[in-house]
């Protein structure tokens, strides 16, 4: 069994109330922080430790906390992105609907660490009920005293609140969220300035992924160096995965970093292998924005050496014949997969979720759309595929956010990788209707049976 | 746009919780508290934001009604127009549909006898189709106010639609 910082104590019934937390020696860290470090000690554990932000795209944590303005008299916030949005991933809301208090307790001892008085909690819209479950915990931790004012009598007070959003992939963009919890649609800001400088309310702000909030509470308890000392080369730690797919034993799992990829699929004390024993075909590793890889190139490198869950290991050979690790979401796709159906629900996805601020994102998701729609229904031609890859480079990099990059890595990479899969549908000039999968786009045309 | 003649206005219980949420912003902050009320006011008004509501939201914030108008717009759980007592929402993504999210939708529309963003005659079901709902380990998956159904079969889905007839069901997020 591999090391467990976060979920360690999962199964332990209870867990979610403050009273099991605390047994289990949860807010210790807080009151060794508070007791025995100063904020700039905390900082400079974080830095050590080496973690990087876990949303997914793996800035280290202690480098931008450190960039945040501390001018006099201006308040500072923390905001925990809760908005867990991108396909395939599910970590958050699985840490924080069983394991609440880890993340308040993160919440409390980064602020701490940072000069924050009072942190919001955005978290998606749909997870009402987790929402639910983080405002019973804050309301346990009031009332012991673990929130609110002097704090273990250290003097430091706090605040924590939970803002739900209300369906809006874009609003994990740190500013569009930013812009949401001002109570604004959640369009992306221009950057510079950051939220380091000016974020929310034009006050200098940290926004971090839960899971990177709650990874400070073993860093704290048991040093940074101890935490670097685990996972492997620059990617320390533990990494919680979501395991999703024609898997045996889909669900949220914490690896420590540097396992291989084939025994995460394949392994009992993983995945457990693929549904029915079928052929793998291709894997998308980090989430839907990163690029799916087919079998030989997520299981082994280019060179031939095994490929690891590790930022840098996922990410070698570049998008040639690389990916990213991205937020861990880990989506296996067995033999009998379309790729292209599969990329058309990405991009329909990136179409729906697009701000529609920028005219490459907008108009090309769009575009990626209907002509995807146009493949599957047996209409495509050879140009379209060659069109499909122009729009995507054309939205690369051209657009205030990342948004356009997720959606234009996924269409890319799908072609580099399954070119074939996409001439063979056009050759062939069959519908998806006939085809292993049946196509059916919302009330437009009749499912084939 | 539906007209929408009922009279709106929150009771003092919900219009106290409006006051706390206002609370949680610094001073001159309250449009923050902009969504969070407008997801009370939907679940208070009928499960939608008329214009009427939209408008008694920007009185109660303090706020210009195209402030809420922008902000209802833009985010999926804000339903601008009337929807059934019960609102289906079946998760379509990649994980979703790897795993037999379109036979789900499917199979409801035709227990319903509706097509997807429909509502069932009687007013009592829509069901709408929706983007990754982060439930990709336990796909395919539904969701009814703020309750998640995951794991979903076709007899599970039997099993749930029969049961929400029999008991007049209505989803709430708050």
């Amino acid at each position: 069994m591999g090391k467990k910082l976060l979920l360690e104590h999962i199964d332990v019934p209870g867990i979610n109330t403050l009273s099991v937390y605390r047994s289990k020696g949860g807010y210790n860290a807080l009151e060794k922080a508070l007791k025995q470090m100063t904020p700039d000690q905390i900082v400079e554990e974080v830095k050590t430790s080496g973690l990087r932000g876990r949303g997914g795209a793996g800035f280290p944590t202690g480098m931008k906390w450190s960039f945040l303005a501390k001018p006099e008299g201006v308040p500072r916030y923390l905001v925990c992105n809760a908005d867990e949005s991108e396909p395939g991933t599910f970590k958050d809301r699985y840490l924080m609907e069983h394991i609440p208090h880890l993340l308040i307790e993160g919440m409390i001892t980064a602020s701490y660490a940072l000069g924050a008085r009072t942190s919001y909690i955005y978290i998606r819209g749909e997870y009402f009920y987790v929402a639910q479950i983080l405002e019973k915990a804050i309301e346990e931790a009031y009332e012991s005293g673990l929130l609110g004012k002097n704090i273990f009598n250290s003097g430091f007070d706090h605040d924590c609140y939970v803002q739900v959003g209300a369906g809006a992939y874009i609003c994990g963009e740190e500013t569009a969220l930013l812009e949401s919890l001002e109570g604004k649609r959640g369009n992306p800001r221009i950057k510079p300035p950051f939220p380091a400088i000016a974020g929310l309310y034009g006050c200098p702000t940290v926004v971090n992924n839960v899971e990177t909030i709650a990874a400070v509470v073993p860093i704290v308890n048991h040093g940074g160096a101890h935490y670097a000392s685990i996972g492997i080369g620059r990617s320390t730690g533990t990494k919680l995965i979501s395991a999703s797919g024609h898997i045996k034993k889909p669900g949220v799992y914490e690896i420590e970093m540097g396992i291989t990829v084939e025994d995460f699929i394949y392994s009992d004390e993983y995945c457990g292998g693929i549904i029915g024993d079928r052929k793998l075909k291709a894997v998308v590793a980090g989430g839907s924005s990163v690029p799916i890889l087919p079998a030989d190139l997520i299981l082994k490198l280019a060179n031939g050496e095994p490929r690891l869950m590790s930022y840098e290991s996922l990410a070698d050979g570049g998008f040639a014949t690389g990916t990213m690790l991205g937020s861990g979401g880990f989506i296996v796709m067995d033999e009998s997969t379309s790729i292209v159906k599969n990329l058309y629900t990405f991009t329909r996805f990136y179409h729906h979720e697009s701000c529609g601020q920028c005219s490459p994102c907008r108009e090309g998701t769009g575009w990626m759309e209907k002509i995807l729609h146009k493949i599957l229904d047996g209409n495509g031609t050879m140009s379209d595929i060659d069109l499909l890859w122009d729009i995507q480079s054309k939205i690369e990099g051209k657009t205030i956010c990342p948004l356009g990059d997720a959606a234009a890595w996924p269409v890319a990479a799908a072609i580099r990788h399954f070119r074939g899969e996409f001439e063979e549908f056009v050759r062939s000039g069959k519908s998806i209707k006939d085809v292993k999968h049946y196509y059916r786009l919302n009330g437009l045309a009749e499912p084939a049976h | 746009m539906e007209i929408d003649k009922r009279e709106i206005r929150f009771n003092d219980e919900t219009m106290a919780l409006v006051q706390k949420i206002i609370k949680r912003y610094p001073e001159g902050r309250h449009k923050s508290a902009l969504i969070p009320v407008l997801h009370i006011a939907q679940a208070e008004f009928g499960g939608w934001l008329s214009a009427p509501t939209m408008d008694y939201v920007a009185s109660i914030l303090n706020i210009q009604p195209i402030e809420v108008y922008e902000v209802a717009s833009f985010y999926s759980m804000f339903n601008l127009q009337p929807v059934g007592h019960c609102l289906i929402e079946v998760c379509r993504t990649s994980s979703c549909w790897l795993m037999g999210a379109e036979d789900v939708v499917r199979h409801i529309e035709k227990k319903l006898n509706i097509k997807n963003g429909e509502t069932t005659k009687d007013g009592q079901f829509t069901l709408k189709t929706v983007e990754c709902l982060g439930s990709c380990g336990t796909a395919p998956m539904m969701q009814v106010g703020h309750e998640y159904h995951e794991n979903l079969t076709l007899e599970k889905v039997d099993q749930l639609l029969d049961q929400w007839k029999a008991e007049g069901k209505r989803s709430r997020y708050c």
